[in-house]
């Protein structure tokens, strides 16, 4: 079996964004749940927060690419 | 292209080589594809603006109201929720640009005979993130002063142990997190979900022509994926351009802000 370690990497980096965006769009969506009306403010509110915790995972993509 | 060196007999998954793409020339000064593509993007929306802009009536027609709806997004959305009512007009231009320019250029990528997201070269996302870095550090430095602007990085009133800590961790939030990950982020997004649909065509692509009977049936798997993932890759090219835009207001803001 051929491969690369490196992508073992992204996957390890993966884990902890994806509890982070989870946790983000849980909290969004009982927001929105408890409150409908507020949704136009939560929505930037989470989508910022995605993006910011997306940003680990992205890290790891990049230098699973990068050390080949 | 690719379809022809795959004609073997084992299966070559894509890789990054596969995005670069010179077209006249070679090594650092070629003229690439993601290049022509770039200046397709600005002729073509410079042309469109032009054009939907030169006859601005009250009631707008089908053409004007798609880029007034648009412009509304990026002014009302973002510009204004994040930046505030009071000085967020002058950042505007910057701010709808940059996502007229993203999201134009990330629908290349699925866009049949273009298909290729220009922002999947880092140098694009790079110089994109570079204008919002130097942007957002020239505001905070002309607004609090270079001393200021340092000192504005770690609140007040923390015990002063704790101090240098947080001064070296916002130093590295601000200089190079930021800007880092801004790029990062748009190729990285567009980067991966290219190769997956590189991934998808190929795989489906082998295992029809170049593989015998029972197995080629299971072809149908990569290429339906390959349906699914360009509508995916649809939402993902929307939401990296809002995302870009969203954050380079919000860096924006943060420098403008009286308090940290």
């Amino acid at each position: 079996m051929e491969g690369n370690i490196a992508i073992l990497g992204y996957g390890l980096s993966a884990i902890g964004p994806g509890i982070g965006v989870g946790l983000i769009f849980a909290a969004y969506i009982s927001g929105v749940a408890r409150q409908p009306e507020a949704r136009g403010i939560l929505q930037p509110l989470a989508i910022l927060g995605f993006a910011l915790t997306e940003a680990l995972a992205i890290f790891g993509l990049a230098l699973a690419f990068v050390f080949r | 292209m690719r379809v022809n060196v795959v004609a073997g007999e084992t299966f070559v998954p894509p890789s990054g080589e596969d995005f670069w793409q010179p077209l006249v020339g070679d090594g650092a000064f070629a003229l690439t594809r993601p290049m022509v593509l770039f200046l397709l993007s600005a002729v073509l929306i410079i042309t469109v603006m032009l054009l939907a802009t030169r006859r601005l009536s009250v009631v707008p027609g089908k053409g004007q109201w798609i880029l007034e709806s648009a412009y509304g997004f990026v002014r009302n959305g973002i510009a204004r929720d994040m930046i505030g009512e009071r000085n967020f007009k002058p950042f505007l231009p910057l701010l709808f640009s940059a996502f007229i320019v993203i999201l134009v250029n990330n629908l290349f990528g699925i866009i049949p005979v273009l298909q290729y997201p220009t922002m999947s070269r880092i140098g694009f996302p790079m110089a994109l993130a570079l204008f919002v870095y130097l942007l957002y550090l020239y505001l905070g430095i002309k607004r609090r002063g270079l001393g200021g602007y340092f000192k504005g990085l770690v609140p007040q009133g923390l015990p002063p142990f704790i101090v240098p800590l947080l001064f070296v961790l916002e130093i590295i939030t601000y200089f190079f997190t930021r800007p880092v990950t801004l790029a990062l982020r748009l190729f990285g997004n567009m980067f991966a979900g290219h190769i997956l649909l590189l991934l998808m065509a190929l795989a489906g692509e082998y295992l029809l022509l170049h593989t015998g009977f029972p197995t080629n049936v299971f072809s149908i798997g990569p290429l339906v994926g390959f349906f699914l993932l360009t509508a995916f890759e649809l939402l993902i090219e929307f939401l990296q351009a809002y995302i870009f835009v969203l954050l380079a207001a919000f860096y924006i803001a943060d420098s403008l802000a009286d308090e940290h």
